[in-house]
């Protein structure tokens, strides 16, 4: 009996250490897996009678052939964030096209970042943030797309093509995938006044009742853009006013969660909660209370876009599965599921449903934009100046 | 003979080599240089900032306060388990072990659902008329998440060495006229100390150093140096002071098994 406890132990030990790493199947398991097929459709032939021999050679070969194509095809590494991709579209991409999807998540840029730049993993398609993008470019991490194999790329709105400009200049390294806003999700019934200001979020009466951005650079921005600076600041003086205001609002705050606003919201755990755009609609379909406003003093307005970095293995396929999702269909599918804004104008002039199509939530007006902005790589220096102050914020 | 078993050793040889010295000495490389790879002391000395000892202070006190709840939770119920009959044990013991098989992660965010305002606690409190119950997201709960995850690793070795005592041993004591109480002073605890001794290694390194519990049940709002080294690693990708911080950890770490090991002289509570 001891033993076995000893046993059954230690092996919960060591699924819990393993149970952090995730698991990446080797390309030569998909081969093995071809062979496999290949000899048993051969088997078959030859334990058919002599007169059908014709046509399951035939039937055979064409299994051959078929698998022959899944070997060329290989896979493609997708490396992109939580629930940010109907699974359905990542079925439909393998049975069309025949390549394998392994799918990775992240949480924050920040995370995603040091994992790609260390190349243990080698990704072939990511799909960060503005900033995010801007720091792999000047880093060196990124390699240009080849847009032959991206044709669909015009059914983007040039818009944001102009807007990617900003971080990606002459659109050489990213394709526009979801934009938004980070705003205020609050719930009607448990909030009596108009909310218009990120000054809400620092008001006793929520005490607890607050969920803030678990992230460096979207809880600076909320308190930077609440005292009137630009969220991009390389002031150090600002950005310690900026944190004294968030140690200030820190009592208040219920919990700093990143994708659990969500789910909180939705289960009405908390009154007011800092939220992308992109989860305003699908909580709305969830719970009738929630809405969703960009405070007057401004937010940020992002966009994410797929890259392939340079230590990509299969580029082509990148390519392909990036190419898949521009296509309006899938982009349709997949913003039903997702929620969050397309770029994709193709895909937007197929939705149906009016009252979503000409939503201001998931495609607001420029004046409702008017005092947001993009967020900036500020430089390795700015970073972690950034980092520290939070970090007081986090130990006050 | 000999030489044969010193091929079995190999593979784990090899393992302890790959998988143990290799990181820790990349650990320790990091620890000591800077980004551009020159020798610095400045990553341990980033232990003294008001914020990092807040976090190490933080979570001493945590770890020290759930090992202890852990010892006074099982100590009992090891002896209760060394004195029933070997089906019942078995029986008991498997209530412990069984929740183990499930994740770890999931067990922890199991009692975020469990105590949450609108959690699973909180209704059926309001339910019975009760007041609510406000933990979450305060020390309380870490403390709560580390003493649940962490007590078999207390139990079963302090089980294991209450087993271990000779039955006469505590006969003998009787005869010669020792209550039960003086029994249990002189003769059943120091001869369960390796056990104690073992569990609260057990218990106490890896309370230390979580920051999965505090996150968690903390709301992120609570910051343990888990979190703070966590945190270089992922949100700063600054793996250099990042391992400099888990060295003036480990020294925490290796300060006190060395406590422990003076108290475990024969290494019997090294069950594991």
């Amino acid at each position: 009996m001891k033993k076995l406890i000893v046993l059954s132990l230690a092996g919960v030990l060591a699924v819990g250490t393993l149970a952090g790493c995730t698991k990446i199947e080797k390309p030569e398991d998909t081969k093995a897996a071809a062979e496999e097929t290949d000899n048993a459709g051969s088997t078959e032939a030859e334990k058919t009678g002599s007169d059908t021999t014709e046509v399951v050679e035939t039937s055979a070969s064409a299994e051959t052939a078929a698998s022959a194509k899944k070997e060329n095809s290989g896979e493609v590494v997708v490396y992109n964030w939580g629930e940010y991709l109907d699974p359905d579209v990542i079925d439909l991409f393998e049975e069309e096209t025949g390549i394998k999807v392994v799918y990775e998540e992240f949480e924050t840029n920040e995370i995603m970042y040091p994992k790609v730049a260390a190349g243990a993993i080698s990704y072939d398609v990511i799909c960060p943030s503005d900033y995010m993008i801007q720091k792999m470019i000047e880093n060196n991490l990124l390699q240009e797309l080849n847009y032959e194999n991206i044709p669909n790329i015009e059914n983007i709105d040039e818009e944001y093509l102009k807007w990617s400009e900003e971080f990606d200049p002459g659109n050489k390294y990213s394709v526009p995938y979801c934009w938004g806003t980070v705003g205020i999700l609050y719930n009607t019934s448990m909030v009596d006044e108009p909310v218009e200001s990120w000054d809400i979020l620092w008001d006793e009466k929520y005490k607890d009742n607050i969920l803030m951005q678990d992230s460096v650079r979207d809880a600076m921005m909320v308190s930077l853009k609440k005292l009137g600076y630009s969220m991009n600041t390389t002031s150090e003086e600002e950005v310690a006013a900026a944190t004294d205001a968030l140690i200030e609002e820190k009592p208040l705050v219920q919990a700093y969660v990143i994708d659990q606003v969500r789910d909180k919201m939705i289960g009405e755990e908390a009154a007011l909660g800092v939220i992308y755009s992109g989860e305003a609609i699908y909580t709305q379909r969830e719970n009738e209370n929630l809405e969703y406003v960009i405070p007057k003093e401004g937010s940020n307005l992002w966009i994410d876009s797929w890259v392939i970095p340079k230590n990509a293995q299969n580029k082509e396929n990148a390519e392909a599965f990036i190419n898949f999702l521009c296509r309006a269909d899938i982009a349709l599918k997949n913003f039903e599921y997702i929620t969050y804004s397309t770029p994709n104008k193709a895909a937007r002039d197929l939705i149906e449903d009016e009252e979503i199509k000409n939503s201001t939530i998931a495609f607001p007006t420029s004046d409702m934009l008017a005092n947001c902005e993009t967020y900036q790589f500020l430089g390795d220096d700015t970073d972690e100046m950034y980092n520290n102050y939070w970090n007081k914020v986090k130990a006050s | 003979m000999i030489k044969k078993k010193k091929l079995l050793s190999g593979p784990y040889l090899v393992w302890t080599v790959a998988f143990i010295v290799i990181p820790l000495l990349l650990i320790v490389y990091y620890g000591f240089t800077n980004e551009a790879g020159s020798l610095t002391l400045e990553n341990i000395m980033n232990m003294g900032t008001p914020e990092n000892m807040k976090a190490l202070w933080l979570a001493l006190l945590l770890s020290l306060i759930s090992t202890v709840l852990c010892l006074i939770l099982a100590y009992p119920l090891a002896m209760i388990l060394s004195n029933t009959k070997a089906n019942a044990t078995g029986l008991i013991v498997m209530i412990f072990i069984i929740p183990m098989w499930m994740n770890f992660l999931l067990r922890t965010l199991a009692w975020q659902t469990l105590l949450e305002k609108n959690g699973v606690i909180n209704i059926a409190l309001k339910f019975l008329g009760l007041p609510s119950l406000n933990i979450i997201n305060t020390p309380y709960a870490i403390v709560l998440g580390m003493v649940y995850n962490f007590l078999p690793f207390m139990l079963l070795p302090i089980y294991n060495s209450l087993i271990k005592i000779d039955r006469n041993v505590i006969n003998a004591a009787k005869d010669l006229g020792a209550n039960e109480f003086q029994t249990f002073c002189k003769i059943t605890f120091p001869l369960s100390l390796p056990g104690v001794i073992s569990g609260i290694t057990m218990v106490f390194v890896p309370s230390l150093t979580t920051f999965v519990i505090s996150d968690l049940l903390g709301g992120s709002k609570i910051l343990l140096i888990g979190n703070v080294i966590e945190q270089k690693f992922k949100q700063g990708s600054n793996w250099n002071t990042g391992s400099g911080l888990s060295l003036v950890l480990m020294l925490f770490i290796l300060v006190s098994m060395a406590i422990m090991q003076k108290y475990d002289k024969d290494g019997e509570g090294a069950a594991f």
